[in-house]
């Protein structure tokens, strides 16, 4: 039987380095959150939080001004959707960032809502 | 606290989504990943013991702020991956989505035309038609793609705004029109 193949470097590096953030953790126990779930941080002021990772500082940064999404938050820090997600929960957790989750599956958008987008697309 | 949305552009490789995520988004398209498992398909694996294949899925994609407390979402599906399918949290909730078509390689695109119409999202198909060259017209993609009649074929390029958004728009009068179509069923 062939050994498993080691990675090294700059491949391992890609697949061990965000789950070691998570301390190994590939989802949270407690909170599910979407590609759209907006985020945005609880505290207006610099806060130094020395018990956090630098990834969760960063997301308490990126979110201050403006909610942004799970998804923006990953393709911002580079880091894979699920990890991002457990660093959001243990966040809220820790009450430091508040989320809006987009209208469920079983919540079928209005005719309202739907031409509010269509309106904001023509003006674009 | 604002509230978001997205609409999901599917498509085959190089067919465009990414060129028309960056012509409507207000962001340069952003990339991300999510590492997927599934059970491995085939026969080929022989050891017997591993059943899961993990594989790691990369999507584009851009934000439009319609308002202050509605932000629109607009995320290219993994072309290079048949089984984006398999990334449920994608296409859940959707407002809509378009099929990016490309009428040589019509074929690329009948997989995602199964999975909305199955999933009941609505959506339009965009027939990207590179330098102006309208080889087909939107009757015969219709009829090559099977779509129902509800579902609206747009000649486009992409690359322009107005056409990208005049794509967009056909996906959201499909949304629109279901949901009147909810209103008259359980009516007053």
């Amino acid at each position: 039987m062939p050994e498993p193949e080691w990675l090294d470097g700059e491949a391992a590096g890609r697949h061990v380095r965000p789950y070691a953030i998570t301390g190994g953790r590939t989802r949270h126990s407690q909170h599910h959150f979407t590609l759209i779930t907006l985020v945005v941080a609880l505290e207006p002021d610099e806060v130094e939080h020395y018990s956090l990772q630098p990834e969760s500082t960063h997301i308490l940064r990126l979110c201050r001004d403006r909610a942004v999404a799970v998804a923006e938050i990953a393709g911002r820090l580079d880091l894979p959707v699920s990890v991002v997600k457990i660093l959001c929960g243990d966040l809220l957790n820790a009450s430091l960032i508040l989320v809006q989750a987009p209208p469920g599956k079983d919540e079928q958008p209005s005719v309202e809502l739907i031409e509010r987008v269509m309106d904001g697309i023509r003006q674009l | 606290m604002p509230t978001a949305l997205k609409i999901l552009i599917a498509g085959g490789f190089g067919v465009g989504k990414t060129t028309m995520v960056g012509s409507v988004s207000e962001v340069p398209p952003l990339e991300t990943e999510e590492r997927m498992t599934r059970a491995s398909l085939g026969i080929d694996d022989l050891s017997g013991v591993e059943g899961k294949i993990s594989t790691t899925v990369a999507m584009d994609f851009g934000r439009i702020t319609i308002a202050p407390e509605l932000v629109l979402y607009l995320f290219g599906t993994p072309g290079q991956d048949r089984f984006w399918f398999m990334w449920d949290d994608l296409a859940l909730g959707a407002l809509g989505a378009v099929v990016l078509a490309d009428t040589r390689r019509l074929d690329a695109s009948f997989a995602s035309v199964d999975f909305f119409e199955s999933r009941g999202i609505p959506f339009a198909v965009g027939v990207n038609c590179f330098d102006g060259q309208r080889d087909c017209t939107a009757h015969q993609v219709r009829a090559a793609l099977d779509l129902d009649l509800s579902t609206p074929v747009v000649l486009c390029d992409v690359r322009q705004r107005g056409s990208a958004k005049q794509v967009l728009l056909a996906v959201l009068e499909t949304a629109r029109a279901r949901a009147e179509a909810r209103l008259t069923a359980t009516g007053p």
